[in-house]
């Protein structure tokens, strides 16, 4: 330690939140109390910046069976099915080791998705970083994804989507989230509302307790990081995806089996946190025995088995008389099972070791009774200056052909392919469509019913205007999901923001909050839950205000779910209206070298007809193709169906507009479809019946690619450039 | 009267992933899957076995190098010896060879990065539990997921793989050329796949059980499952 401070300083505490724990106790805490505190109480798990926002958004609807508060929400698909969703970062500790941070945000989230007694089903994995060109964030990009390959491939659970994108505000703190998807039946969901005993007894499931990720939650996630970041490599946790897969497997065993009452994952604050919110939300107490704790090295301190972040383990809430059943279970997993402590009447939790008190504090002033701040909010005062100096009207010199391959081959538009193929995205046998589309589709088991998954964040829309950044999320994500013929039903999120004691960065998150909150009540998609991962920044610099929409919807018969590809023989159609608007695009960044402008407008109820006319021409089986239209305009999502399908096209792009505006403006609401010639008419008449604006541009077939009047080029060339553009920026 | 379903085991492993899976093809085609527990001394009443894919014990060690101590391992190659058809898929190859059962090991794949991704792949004997049904020259569609892929062996053993025809599959390209372009992970002579001498025993890297439901996928497996219930259901 560099500078002698008071110990509650170093654990995080202000000296005001040290007032409040004197006042709470009626005493000063001692040194192992305040470790808890300084855990419990820290931005990571008491979300006292942001709780008086997350307030405004809407979490209730029909579908919603869970939503804020619990380890992940959970929604409706009918036919008795749960389906368990939640969104983590992990940003933190991958700055610092990119490998283990992302391998453990993995690890971290699918606990969450079984502590609600569900089957993790699928992965996807959203990612920020800087700019390939620098070696750094090379190391980054490739150490999270494998990362992310290491740990989830060998777990079992298909990583079946997710997106990437690089900006040099994320090259010093990356943004690693990830979110995870379970199905469980409908009654056996494991939620806080579940009747727990006085008596029952806390079992601590899995691996033994070490010194790894103490602090993780305080010094890692609840501070910016600084130069001396390497000292705190000591508190990323390590993986151990083996332990974790029998970890699932005995979990969703001990549910099948009705052996429990309660579940939870360790997480941020380790035992701690587990421990008191398990007491808090039974609104009971717990006697909690440290020296019964596995641990991994003799004489560990109290505190450090209190707020250990070790990895693969669980606390299990279970009948004394079911303590033998579950002990075996977890045997037969190879699992050690201790009963670490037990649940008492009072809200006492009181913690022992070799039967001496060393810390007893009221369990609710651990788990719900943290700070809570209304911070100083301030618009940043530079922003009005990218605003005003929008793109859209800027002299282009630029070829529209070479500015088509400069938009395609961007690391943000260009083929992921070399990142997912590092994936397992088809374990488990029921994944009907995988990464590179739209939205990812996995069939429920012995059902033709499918959820299809989405994850979108907007990131230099939500720099230049953090409410329409945020509501554009909402608004592409839900496009994604009903893109391939699913509904939206609901949304987790990651929020992810700089250091939230700076104005600009609280009103930025105000903001996105706001766009989220209006976008989520006009497309119907409540908020069942997330994570909001403050202090991505380093000095005075901070990562753009990135919200991550994590969008879940459903199909009735996957058999009728549409892909992007193309095939030959068809009519091409653009829905929905193409604006002048380039403020914010991708064309502006990579081809004019600018992040500037007012971002596209968002037309909620325009929206909502265009979601509503692809999701029924899929039941109606109208289309053969749908694409929607995003980074790069209609340009690159006529050339992604091109590639999927290997299938040319040649279109009349419409209206007055210069052709660098009509190939690459990213005006809302449009989707590219392609429909066999004789379902066209009706396909026109579903689009008038809903309002939809439409236009037929042309056909699909051949090996070229023509933008009539404009520039063409053939598949094959586009294909090359496409899917090489990637790979070689990682050579260096 | 109706056929026997040919009863084809499933061991989990600690660490196993594609069980499920390889039950689920077993019962799409036709058969009846029985899952094996790795403890277990006993396969039971069975007529084949499946080591499915997966990252048996992490697979921290070389891969398969602690699974092939398991106890159902001594009940597997017994059935072995006995002339029961025995198909190791991706770790079960791996598993298989480190139990010696299968000539050749697998290593980390050329790229060194894991793959996941459909390929094709030509079968090159009749002669083996797998491939009764099909005929050398047929290609098949199915997806590789794997970090230790990449098949070697020693000069002489290649020699008798080669000379012996032991060699069941081997990666091509869509008509069945082979080139370098589609060796996926790298293999000595693009080999995916391989058989003992007797060829009730069968390895191979690609994951057939994910190539049967064509809901989900390309339907290369299906064949192969088809050949490997006969073939069990000959020794009933």
């Amino acid at each position: 330690m560099k500078v002698e401070q008071p110990l509650h300083r170093a654990l995080g505490l202000t000296d005001d939140e040290l007032e409040r724990i004197r006042e709470r106790l009626g005493r000063d805490p001692n040194p192992t109390e305040l470790a808890m505190y300084g855990a419990m109480w820290s931005e990571h798990c008491s979300y006292k910046s942001s709780k008086i926002h997350l307030r405004r958004l809407p979490t209730e609807g029909p579908q919603v069976l869970v939503g804020p508060g619990q380890d992940a929400g959970a929604v409706d698909v009918g036919d008795d099915l749960a389906v368990v969703f939640k969104m983590e970062s992990h940003s933190h500790p991958s700055a610092i080791e990119p490998y283990q941070g992302a391998a453990t945000g993995v690890g971290g989230i699918v606990r969450d998705v079984v502590s609600m007694g569900a089957r993790p089903i699928a992965l996807l994995d959203p990612l920020r970083f800087g700019p390939l060109t620098d070696e750094r964030n090379r190391y980054l990009f490739e150490g999270v994804v494998a990362g992310i390959g290491g740990y989830g491939n060998c777990i079992g659970v298909p990583t079946v989507g997710g997106e990437i994108a690089f900006a040099e505000p994320h090259g010093a703190n990356p943004t690693v989230n990830v979110m995870c998807v379970g199905v469980a039946p409908a009654e056996r969901l494991v939620t806080g509302a579940r009747a727990v005993a006085d008596g029952s007894i806390m079992v601590l499931i899995g691996a033994a307790t070490g010194r790894d990720g103490i602090g993780g939650v305080s010094v890692l996630a609840s501070r910016t990081i600084e130069d001396d970041a390497a000292e705190s490599r000591p508190s990323v946790q390590i993986g151990d995806p083996f332990a974790e897969k029998l970890l699932i497997e005995a979990c969703l065993e001990l549910v099948e089996r009705g052996l429990l009452e309660g579940l939870q994952d360790l997480g941020g604050a380790g035992i701690t946190c587990a421990v008191s919110e398990s007491a808090s939300r039974a609104g009971m107490g717990a006697v909690l025995r440290l020296d019964a704790v596995p641990v991994r090295e003799p004489e560990m301190e109290a505190f450090e088995i209190l707020t250990s972040e070790s990895q693969e383990r669980m606390l299990a809430i279970v009948a004394p008389e079911r303590v033998p059943a579950v002990e075996d279970v977890c045997r037969r997993w190879g699992l050690a099972c201790v009963p670490i402590g037990t649940l008492v009447p009072g809200g006492g939790l009181r913690v022992e070791v070799d039967g001496v008190i060393v810390a007893e504090v009221p369990a609710r002033s651990l788990a719900d009774e943290g700070p809570e701040y209304d911070r100083p909010m301030a618009p940043p005062s530079t922003g009005d200056g990218d605003i005003d100096d929008d793109p859209t009207f800027a002299m282009v010199t630029t070829a529209p052909a070479d500015a088509f391959f400069g938009v395609l081959t961007s690391p943000n538009v260009a083929s992921k392919r070399w990142v997912w193929e590092q994936y397992d995205w088809i374990v488990q046998g029921g994944t009907v469509v995988g990464p590179g589309g739209d939205a990812a589709l996995i069939g429920l088991e012995g059902s033709v019913k499918a959820i299809a998954v989405s994850t979108d964040g907007k990131g230099r829309f939500g720099h230049l205007d953090p409410y329409l950044g945020a509501a554009h999320a909402v608004a592409e994500a839900a496009r994604n999901v009903a893109t391939v013929g699913a509904t939206p039903l609901a949304i987790t999120n990651c929020l992810n923001f700089g250091n939230p004691e700076r104005p600009e960065v609280m009103w930025q998150f105000a903001e996105s909050i706001r766009g989220m909150a209006d976008a989520c009540r006009v497309l119907d998609t409540p908020v069942t839950g997330g994570n909001v991962s403050f202090y991505n920044g380093s000095g005075g610099s901070a990562i753009w205000p990135t919200p991550v929409i994590g969008m879940l919807g459903v199909i009735e018969d996957h058999r009728l779910a549409v892909g992007h590809a193309f095939v030959p023989g068809t009519f091409v159609y653009l829905l929905g209206e193409t604006f002048a608007e380039l403020g914010g695009s991708e064309f502006a960044d990579v081809v004019l070298g600018r992040i500037a402008g007012r971002p596209p407008a968002l037309d909620l109820d325009r929206e909502r007809r265009l979601q509503r006319m692809l999701i029924e021409a899929a039941a109606l089986d109208l289309v053969s193709s749908a694409h929607d239209c995003a980074e790069g305009g209609v340009a690159v999502a006529l050339a992604e169906s091109a590639i999927a399908g290997g299938t040319g096209f040649a279109v009349t792009l419409p209206g007055d507009l210069p052709p660098h505006v009509v190939l690459f403006s990213e005006s809302a609401s449009r989707a590219v479809v392609s429909v066999s010639p004789e379902r066209a008419a009706r396909l026109e008449e579903l689009a008038s019946a809903l309002e939809v604006p439409f236009v037929r541009i042309g056909e699909s077939g051949g090996p070229r690619i023509v933008f009539d009047r404009i520039f063409e080029t053939t598949v094959d060339e586009v294909s090359a450039a496409y899917e090489e553009a990637l790979p070689k920026l990682l050579v260096g | 009267m109706s056929e026997p379903r040919p009863r084809v085991g499933v061991i989990t492993f600690p660490g196993s992933l594609d069980d499920r899976d390889a039950i689920r093809a077993v019962e799409t085609m036709g058969g009846r899957g029985v899952p094996i527990w790795h403890a277990d001394a006993s396969l039971g009443d069975v007529d084949a076995v499946i080591l499915p894919g997966g990252f048996s014990y992490g697979d921290y060690l070389r891969t398969g190098a602690i699974a092939r101590f398991a106890r159902v391992m001594e009940a597997v190659a017994a059935f072995a010896d006995a002339g029961g058809p025995v198909v190791g898929v991706c770790n079960g190859f791996q598993i298989l060879c480190e139990a010696g059962m299968l000539p050749g090991a697998l290593i980390r794949n050329r790229s060194l990065r894991f793959v996941c991704k459909p390929v094709d792949v030509r079968v090159e004997t009749s002669l083996s539990a797998l491939t009764g049904g099909l005929i050398a020259g047929d290609v098949l569609r199915m997806p590789v997921k794997h970090g230790e892929g990449q098949f070697v062996s020693t000069e002489e053993e290649l020699r008798r793989l080669e000379g012996d025809g032991l060699v069941v599959l081997r990666y091509c390209g869509p008509d069945g050329e082979l080139d370098d372009r589609h060796n996926v992970n790298g293999s000595t002579g693009s080999i995916a796949g391989v058989r003992n001498e007797r060829g009730n025993v069968v390895g191979l890297m690609p994951h057939p059980e994910h190539a049967v439901d064509p809901d989900v996928g390309p339907t290369g497996g299906q064949a192969l499952f088809a050949s490997l219930l006969s073939f069990a259901a000959a020794k009933v």
